[in-house]
Formats: C-alpha cells, structure tokens, sequence
C-alpha cells in the first residue's frame, strides 16, 4: 500500500562511474603498497620481514574482514526483512562481491607467513610437540590435535571459502532480481541469508581465534571471536558510511537521505559500544581473577611500548565514537559521519596493531614507511576493487520488494 | 453556537487522509491531532510535531543511574565495610564499572517507560483516552479543534472532497469513557 502519492524521479539506471582521479589514487597507492611491502620483505633483516608479514596479516586480515562484514551486512537485511537499507545495499553488496579476492589475498598472507615461519611460529616450530626435543611445549602439544598445520589451513580454507560462496550468490541473486522482478531471489536470498548468520555466527569466532589469537597461542580467551566480531562489524558500517556520503557528495545517490545515514549512525555508535562491552568484558574477567597465563596478554601490552596506543585505542574506538555520534542531529550530518567513520577505521587499525604486534614482533614493533605503505596499499586495492565492482551495476536493486519503504523512510 | 469541540474526519485509505492534511494546510485549518493503526512514515514533519523530548528525559535518568549506581558501590565497598578481595584495592574501578553500567540503563530504562506513561496519561488500570475508537483497527482520523476553526461548513467539505468516509462532531473530547 502506498502510503504517498508524491512521486520522487529518481533514476533507478543511475550508475557509478569510477574513473579519474580515484581510479588514479587507488592505482598510486597499491603501487606504494607494493613497493612498501617488497622494500620490507626484500630486506634481508629477520625482524624486518617478520615486521612486513605482521602488517600484512594485519592489513589483510582488515581487508578481509571488512568485506565479510558487507556479505553479514547483506543477509542481516534479508533476514530481518529490513526495508531502510534497501537504497544503498548496493554498497555492502559491493564490499561482499570482492570477499573472494580479499579471501584469497588473506589465505596467501598466512600460508606464506606460516611456511616461512614469521608468522604463527609460536605453535608452528621444529620439536614443540615432541617430549624428546629440546624445544617441547607441552602447552602447545596438548594444543597440536587441533592447532597443527593441515587442520589449520583447512579451517582457514573452508571458513573464508564458504563466506565467499555466499556472498557471490547473494549478489547474483540481486542482478537477477534486477532483470526479472518478482519475489522468486528475494525469497531465496532470505532462506539463504538465514543458513549463512548461523554459519558465520559459529566459525567467525573460531576463524578470529586462528588467524590472530593463535600467535600467542598459550593465552586463550574465549571472548575474543565476539571482540574481533565486533571490531569487524563497526568497521564493515564505516566502509559502507563512507562509500555513501562520498558518493553523495559526487551527487549520486539522491535517494539515499539523512535518514539513513543516522540509521547507519546507530550501528555505529551502538556497536562501538558493543565493541567497548566485549573489550572490557575480556579486560575485566583477567583482571578480577589475575591468573598469570591469562595475565599474560595485557603486560604484553602494558609494557611502555604498547601502553600509549592501548589507552589511545580505548579512546578512539569508544570516547570518540560515544561524545561524536550521541547526538541525533549528528548522526544525520554527512561531515561527522564521515569524520567519525574515518576516525573509527584508523582506530580499529589501531585495535588490531595491538591484538597483532605484541606477539609478533613484540619490542621490535614499529610505525613508518611499512605501516603507513602496507596499510596504504590495502587502502588502495579496498576502493580499486569495491568502487569497480559497484560500477558494474545500478546503483539500486531497482525491482527489491523493500526499496519503496525504504524511499520513505524517515526516522 | 454549536456544542461540538472535535470534528473528526474519518479515512478508510492513508493516502486520502494525507490529501486532507493538505487540503486543510492549504485553507489554514489547524489540524489538532491526528490518529493511524499503523505508523506512517514522514506524517510527524507534515503536521510539523516537534521531535520528542524523551531521550533528554533518558538521559536525565541515565545520569540519575550512575551517580546512584556508583554512589552504593562506593558507600558499600569504600566507605562502610571495605573488603580485602583478592588483593585489590577496595577502590578499583573495574569493579565499578559493571554494576554503575547496569544500574545506569536500569534507570534509564525504567524512566523513560516512566515518562511515556505519564506524558501520554498511561498506566496500568487506567482507561486509554481515545478520540475515535477505530482509530485502532482500520480507520485513520484527523482531529480538527471545532472552537479554534469557525468555519466547520469548510471543514466538512474539505476533508469529504479528500475522500472522507465519514464526518464526525463530537461534543466530547474522548469517546472512550462511555
């Protein structure tokens, strides 16, 4: 039923067209990246490498969750049956439609990392499980029935695999509705959107817990898939944030107003919160009970080298975001959402620098030409590949069963 | 003088009731209120309702919750009977962050039902006031003050052309108490 008789004109045709300077830019700064990581890898120096293999797992670990957190994005919406987002679900569509690639890249990073032993080495060495060898862990051999190689690699394999075969179909699905209308994708979108959330709920903590928890591998916590969810998340709504103001900023998008921006303001002011919750739910538990092989993780990052940062990640991912975005007139503002989604993505940078470093390159950590190149050339290759991807196709699912609703929606 | 206070116009279809809002803004007739089952997106800024001033209740509430929050905890664990636990200060403030959180949305939370109950005459036991009682199953009213709009000729006209199914005059506010 509609419920108003104004017609808006807008082109539902309209098309993103990427070319000029930001196809430029982004083309500079993966050939910085490039040049940063080859510098850091072609160094010859042992901690070098290892510092250039940290930044990219780092980088690529972002990247990668960034675009599954478009692909959870996408099937939130179907499942909820949400209508708001139905103008601008192209965008996170677009983040998951390069989740195979950025997969891939991530699958690269630590398989090389893990080969070569600059990554991970903490539970993948010559003699840790054998009692007859002098560098016997019997931590990490109690720990070898499931952190070990091969089962390792198939996790990573699977899990990533299986996100990235969702995302593919739910995007295809979308063209297809394009093209012939109708209820018959929307429908199969939901079920499939459904299997995908129970899927990605369950190995998304497992998958956090190998690719960065496993480099300390003596220290476990259990809340730390929920911390990397949430991290991922609130950062997937930045991405998404930026990419629509920017394109309407370009004059795109004219059906995309305040009212949905201060709904993706909500995401992401409530789930900085959320990330602060599980943050200091972690926090707290291993402070209150002062185990030493739980203890161990935060005088890592006690130490004068990591203190600063781990108080100035506190700081930007939830003072910031908490002062910024409690206002509801600022959330409907383009400019501070911009600023706090910039803001909030340089922070979770940070959060995960503190999650990576200590147990990677622990003394020798670092912030220059590595950081700053890696971190760029990712930067890069994240808008090369999503603001292509989404050029290919209507900047709208013109025929989605929602998108009247959502032309409305006004909060 | 008529005894009439409210002229209700009563819509079978949202998008009528929409013209009339507009027929009635295009005359210059006040609309006092207006009542849909369902909610329709973009009505409040139409009939220019000023945003609700709940979240500066809630935060009130909220700024209530941790200052009391804090404050037992503080008395309990610092002041009145400080306890050695594991080690640690009686005055640490992880400890006091849970509870001060919890108590802050407890109150807030509570407030804020607090108030919408008492701004909108609510609570339990209490007979809801209601200007028309379909309002809540399949009709969508506009509610006209009849003392504050002289021409009610005018009224009944515009809000029939906008395809009213049925004009009400009514000498009582709310038709609930009967």
């Amino acid at each position: 039923m509609g419920t108003h008789s104004h017609h808006h004109d807008y082109n539902f045709n309209e098309r993103y067209e990427f070319a000029g300077k930001a196809k430029m830019f982004s083309i500079i700064a993966v050939v910085l990246g490039v040049a940063a990581v080859a510098m850091g890898l072609l160094s010859g120096d042992h901690v070098t490498v290892e510092r250039t293999y940290a930044n990219l797992l780092l980088m690529g670990y972002y990247f990668t969750c960034v675009c599954a957190a478009g692909t959870f994005f996408v099937a939130l919406q179907y499942v909820t049956q949400s209508a708001w987002s139905a103008g601008l679900v192209r965008i996170p569509q677009a983040m998951a439609g390069v989740l195979p690639i950025a997969s891939l890249i991530l699958l690269v990073i630590v398989g090389l990392g893990l080969t070569t032993h600059n990554l991970y080495h903490h539970w993948h060495a010559d003699g840790l499980t054998d009692p007859n060898n002098a560098n016997y862990d019997p931590i990490i051999a109690g720990k070898s029935a499931y952190l070990n190689v091969p089962f390792f690699l198939i996790r990573q394999v699977v899990f990533m695999g299986l996100y990235s075969i969702f995302a593919v179909i739910f995007a295809k699905l979308s063209y297809k509705e394009d093209l012939e209308g109708g209820l018959a994708s929307y429908k199969k979108s939901f079920k499939l959107s459904a299997i995908f959330l129970v899927i990605f709920g369950f190995t998304t903590p497992i998958w956090s817990f190998d690719t960065i928890m496993s480099l300390e591998a003596h220290w476990f916590s259990t809340m730390f898939g929920w911390y990397n969810f949430a991290a991922m998340w609130v950062s997937g709504i930045c991405c998404i944030t930026i990419i629509v103001v920017v394109l309407k900023k370009a004059g795109y998008m004219n059906w995309v107003n305040e009212n949905h921006l201060h709904d993706l303001g909500k995401l992401m002011f409530g789930f900085s919160i959320f990330w602060t919750y599980v943050w200091f739910a972690q926090f707290m538990l291993i402070w209150y009970s002062n185990i030493p092989e739980e203890t161990v993780y935060f005088y890592k990052r006690w130490e004068p080298e990591y203190k600063p940062w781990f108080w100035l990640s506190i700081i930007i991912n939830f003072v910031a975001p908490l002062l910024l975005l409690v206002d509801r007139d600022a959330k409907r503002k383009q400019n501070v959402m911009l600023f706090v989604a910039i803001l909030l993505l340089a922070g979770h940078w940070l959060d995960y620098y503190i999650m990576i470093m200590p147990g990677t390159v622990a003394e020798h950590r670092g912030f220059g030409i590595i950081e700053i190149g890696t971190a760029l050339g990712f930067l890069g290759l994240f808008v090369f590949l999503v603001m292509n991807k989404l050029s290919k196709q209507a900047l709208v699912p013109k025929n989605h069963p929602f998108l009247d609703e959502s032309l409305h929606h006004q909060i | 003088m008529s005894n009439t206070k409210y002229i209700l116009g009563s819509f079978a279809d949202p998008d009528d009731m929409m013209h009339g809002i507009d027929k009635l803004q295009a005359n210059n007739i006040s609309i006092y209120d207006c009542f849909t089952p369902m909610p329709i997106h973009g009505i409040e800024a139409k009939l220019g309702v000023r945003p609700s001033r709940l979240p500066i209740a809630a935060f009130c509430f909220g700024a209530l919750g941790t200052t009391l929050g804090f404050s037992l905890l503080y008395y309990t664990m610092v002041y009145d009977w400080p306890m050695n636990v594991g080690g640690k200060p009686s005055f640490a403030m992880p400890n006091f962050v849970p509870v001060t959180f919890e108590v802050t949305i407890l109150l807030c939370a509570l407030g804020m039902v607090a108030t919408f109950f008492f701004r909108n005459h609510l609570f339990p036991g209490r007979t809801p006031r209601v200007m028309d009682l379909r309002a809540t199953d399949d009709r969508f009213i506009l509610a006209v003050d009849a003392k504050e709009n002289a021409d009610h000729a005018l009224i009944d006209s515009l809000l029939k052309e906008a395809g009213a199914v049925e004009v009400k005059y009514n000498d009582r506010k709310y038709v609930s108490y009967e």
